[in-house]
């Protein structure tokens, strides 16, 4: 049925640009009904999607061989859950997985978003419309996922790596961020197009940053821990161009989650705020043609490839466009308010935003010299870890200590007075931690000492921001603790729930921190009957195993672990070997001590065929913090996600006498 | 023609009447207009709100000791008055 599935993606092209062309006209000419019309077919653009999506789900998993894509990145041998998850292993899939979420995400927007004022929503429609249109025409014109050919017998199978149940769930995250950033961005644009620059597309872009940002947020912590069990290096971001391509826009998207209430209580940043949605859309396209037009291998492969000029082109085009709109509507967008001092918590919005924005274009030059050098000069360089690693310290670090402070201070100003006795707690027990940690050996890495200092200092305060606002919140209520506490959270869920996101950073600094100033790295190689000591473990080589799986040969290497003498297990590390794929992946050994916070990772390099194995064995204090850090920060996106009746109330108060009617 | 082309046909069908829907619905609507809304009173709207939610702020600030006393006494009154007068204002300007 790839007939079907072409069909829909046409169809799904045709409803996007109407979107965009008659949402446009509709908007310019204030036409209603043609308005309503554009965001159905914003909606229709979503059913189609979804068949054209079912169509290729449906080829995947009968092994439709005759469909191009299934041939290339499946096979007949290929567990279910994989030949599933191979829908964005590649290409044309991930671009219909993209074309499949805007769609649906531009569908919500405009069945959710009613009450942002039609006269916003008729030109938000068009800029979903714009965007959709792109990606199904590239579906349609440059990448089909529904190209076919004469069926051979069996596919090529999917690439090892990414047989592994995080990356089933993993890159519809990412898409999920990545794809959640154009409804923010739509709703920037259409309040500039409108003219419209009242808080209206705030209080709706704000949800929707939110939600993509949490989704990122999640993907990339899934991305890392995928690394870390199955790339099989011993680490869990290697500041590849590819994880850096998601990291760029949830910084530009978590500096605007910041700045975002600083326009709101003060009506300040109104430009900035643009710029920072403008910024993280840009990224997140910026992210997307990275990964999928092979300008990472080589400048070469992306002139070959299909999609990268018409990402670029495209990129450069929205870019331009929203600048330039920007520029126009400068004046609708000054501020009536000035910063009142440099020490009030607005100020320390700005800083954290400064420094969000550096490590962003950081990252961001990190990632495009290799590109630019190589297409100026066709010389091929790389930019490695000392540089993300520095800059990561210079501003991750100043961060970090922002996240404990800025809360602690008060809106508009802050005495000197107020400021020392509100940072004393935290303060004291920052250098208190700081000591025993330097008693107990942790000076020999200073990075890992500030940051854990540091973090001690930002747990300090969001404890106490907890405390005193339960007490104060008891002594008007009058109620028992817990119902004060809880009383606390559910009247301002968007603080609170963004404390505990920084407990969860909290948690990801001190197991970064842990896991790599403090980890002990050994190589061995070694017969069978052989040990090594990392640390106070002891492991001894007893030999090499093999077995046969549906699609692949695994060979382990056995390892008995023993601490202090006593025998804690065997590991097995090994590699498998993927006949259809032509391939051999790593499969590294872990060991979880929750006890002891740690792991102990054994990687076996190289298996020779007489035994003798090259082992790679880790111990990573605190690494576990990490995968923590993921629980806790989705519990504090859900509190700030929640929705908050009182807020609606004030939102409907606010905005329904101002509305004029309108009907749909 | 395929099974296949008749379903993508008959999407395409429904597509069109979904998105033609607002105007079978209204062969012939009296007001086909997009209204606008009062600029200025949602100004003034989410002014007034700023500034209660500002003085609610200042008020759980002082109490949880990030605002000491004095800085309190200083900025409570103005902010009162602000909000008092944004309340008046935006009281008068809605419809009776």
């Amino acid at each position: 049925v790839p007939e079907l599935g072409r069909a829909a993606l046409v169809v799904c092209l045709g409803l996007c640009a109407y979107a965009a062309a008659a949402g446009a006209l509709a908007a310019y000419r204030r036409r209603r009904r043609l308005a309503v019309s554009a965001q159905n077919a914003l909606v229709g653009a979503f059913g189609a999607a979804a068949v054209a999506a079912g169509v290729l789900l449906v080829g995947l998993i009968r092994h439709d061989f005759s469909l191009t894509y299934v041939a290339q990145h499946t096979s007949r041998k290929l567990p279910t859950l994989y030949t599933i998850s191979a829908f964005w292993g590649g290409q044309e899939g991930s671009l219909l997985l993209w074309l499949f979420v805007l769609s649906g995400y531009a569908a919500l927007a405009v069945l959710l978003d009613r009450h942002a004022g039609r006269e916003l929503l008729a030109w938000v429609v068009p800029v979903l419309g714009f965007v959709g249109s792109f990606f199904a025409l590239l579906l349609v014109a440059v990448a089909s996922p529904f190209a076919t050919q004469a069926a051979p017998a069996d596919g090529a199978g999917l690439n090892p790596s990414l047989q592994n149940p995080y990356m089933v769930a993993h890159p519809p995250m990412l898409y999920l961020g990545y794809v959640g950033l154009t409804v923010p961005f739509a709703f920037a644009m259409g309040a500039l197009l409108a003219g419209r620059t009242d808080e209206r597309w705030i209080v709706s872009t704000r949800r929707w940053t939110l939600l993509a940002w949490g989704f990122l947020g999640v993907g990339q912590l899934l991305g890392a821990h995928w690394a870390y069990v199955e790339v099989g290096w011993g680490g869990y971001y290697a500041w590849d161009p590819v994880e850096n391509a998601a990291l760029m826009p949830w910084l530009a998207a978590t500096a605007f989650l910041h700045s975002v209430m600083v326009q709101e209580k003060k009506g300040m940043l109104k430009v900035w705020n643009m710029l920072l949605v403008i910024m993280a859309f840009g990224l997140s396209l910026f992210g997307t043609f990275l990964t999928r037009s092979g300008v990472i291998n080589s400048i070469h492969s992306f002139t070959e490839s299909s999609i990268g000029p018409w990402f670029l082109g495209f990129i450069c085009l929205v870019v331009a466009a929203s600048l330039t709109l920007l520029f126009v509507r400068l004046p609708l967008l000054r501020s009536k308010t000035r910063l009142e001092s440099l020490v009030s918590r607005e100020a320390t919005f700005l800083y954290n935003n400064l420094l969000l924005v550096a490590l962003t274009l950081t990252i961001l030059w990190g990632v495009t010299y290799p590109m630019l050098k190589e297409a100026l000069t066709g010389e091929g360089v790389t930019v490695g870890r000392p540089w993300y690693d520095f800059f990561l310290r210079a501003f991750g670090l100043p961060l970090l200590l922002l996240m404990g402070i800025g809360p602690l201070i008060a809106w508009r100003r802050a005495s000197t007075r107020s400021l020392v006795r509100t940072l004393a707690w935290p303060t004291a027990t920052a250098v208190v931690c700081g000591a025993l940690l330097i008693a107990a050996g942790a000076g020999s890495s200073w990075p890992g000492l500030v940051a854990y200092t540091f973090s001690a200092f930002v747990l300090a305060s969001i404890l106490l921001e907890f405390a005193r606002g339960t007490t104060a919140r008891r002594a008007l209520s009058g109620s028992s603790w817990p119902v004060a506490f809880g009383e606390l959270v559910a009247r301002n869920r968007r603080r609170y729930g963004g404390y505990v996101v920084h407990a969860a950073v909290l948690l990801l600094a001190v197991g970064i921190a842990g896991s790599s100033a403090y980890q002990t790295v050994r190589d061995a190689t070694l017969r069978p009957g052989q040990s090594a000591r990392v640390a106070d473990y002891r492991l001894v080589y007893t030999g090499v195993t093999q077995r046969q799986a549906a699609n692949h040969t695994e060979a382990r290497a056995l390892v008995d672990v023993y601490r202090g003498g006593a025998f804690l297990g065997t590991m097995r590390p090994g590699k498998n070997s993927y006949p259809a794929e032509q391939q051999i992946s790593n499969e590294m050994a872990i060991r979880t001590d929750w006890l002891r916070a740690e792991d102990l990772d054994v990687i076996s390099e190289d298996i020779a065929p007489n035994g003798t194995v090259h082992f790679r064995f880790l111990k990573k204090p605190l690494v576990n913090l990490i995968w923590l850090a993921g629980i806790v920060f989705v519990g504090g996106s859900l509190i700030a996600l929640w929705p908050d009746a009182r807020e609606e109330r004030r939102l409907a108060t606010r905005y329904g006498p101002a509305q004029a009617p309108a009907r749909a | 023609v395929t099974l296949a082309l008749v379903l993508g046909a008959l999407l395409a069908v429904a597509c069109v009447v979904f998105v033609a829907r607002p105007f079978l619905r209204e062969p012939s609507a009296r007001e086909d207009v997009v209204l606008e809304p009062n600029a200025r009173r949602l100004e003034r709207a989410e002014e007034r709100d700023r500034s209660l939610a500002a003085l609610k702020e200042l008020e759980f600030d002082h109490r949880t000791g990030k605002v000491s006393d004095e800085d309190y006494r200083e900025l409570v009154g103005p902010l009162r008055r602000r909000a008092a007068a944004l309340l008046e204002e935006t009281r008068a300007s809605e419809p009776a």
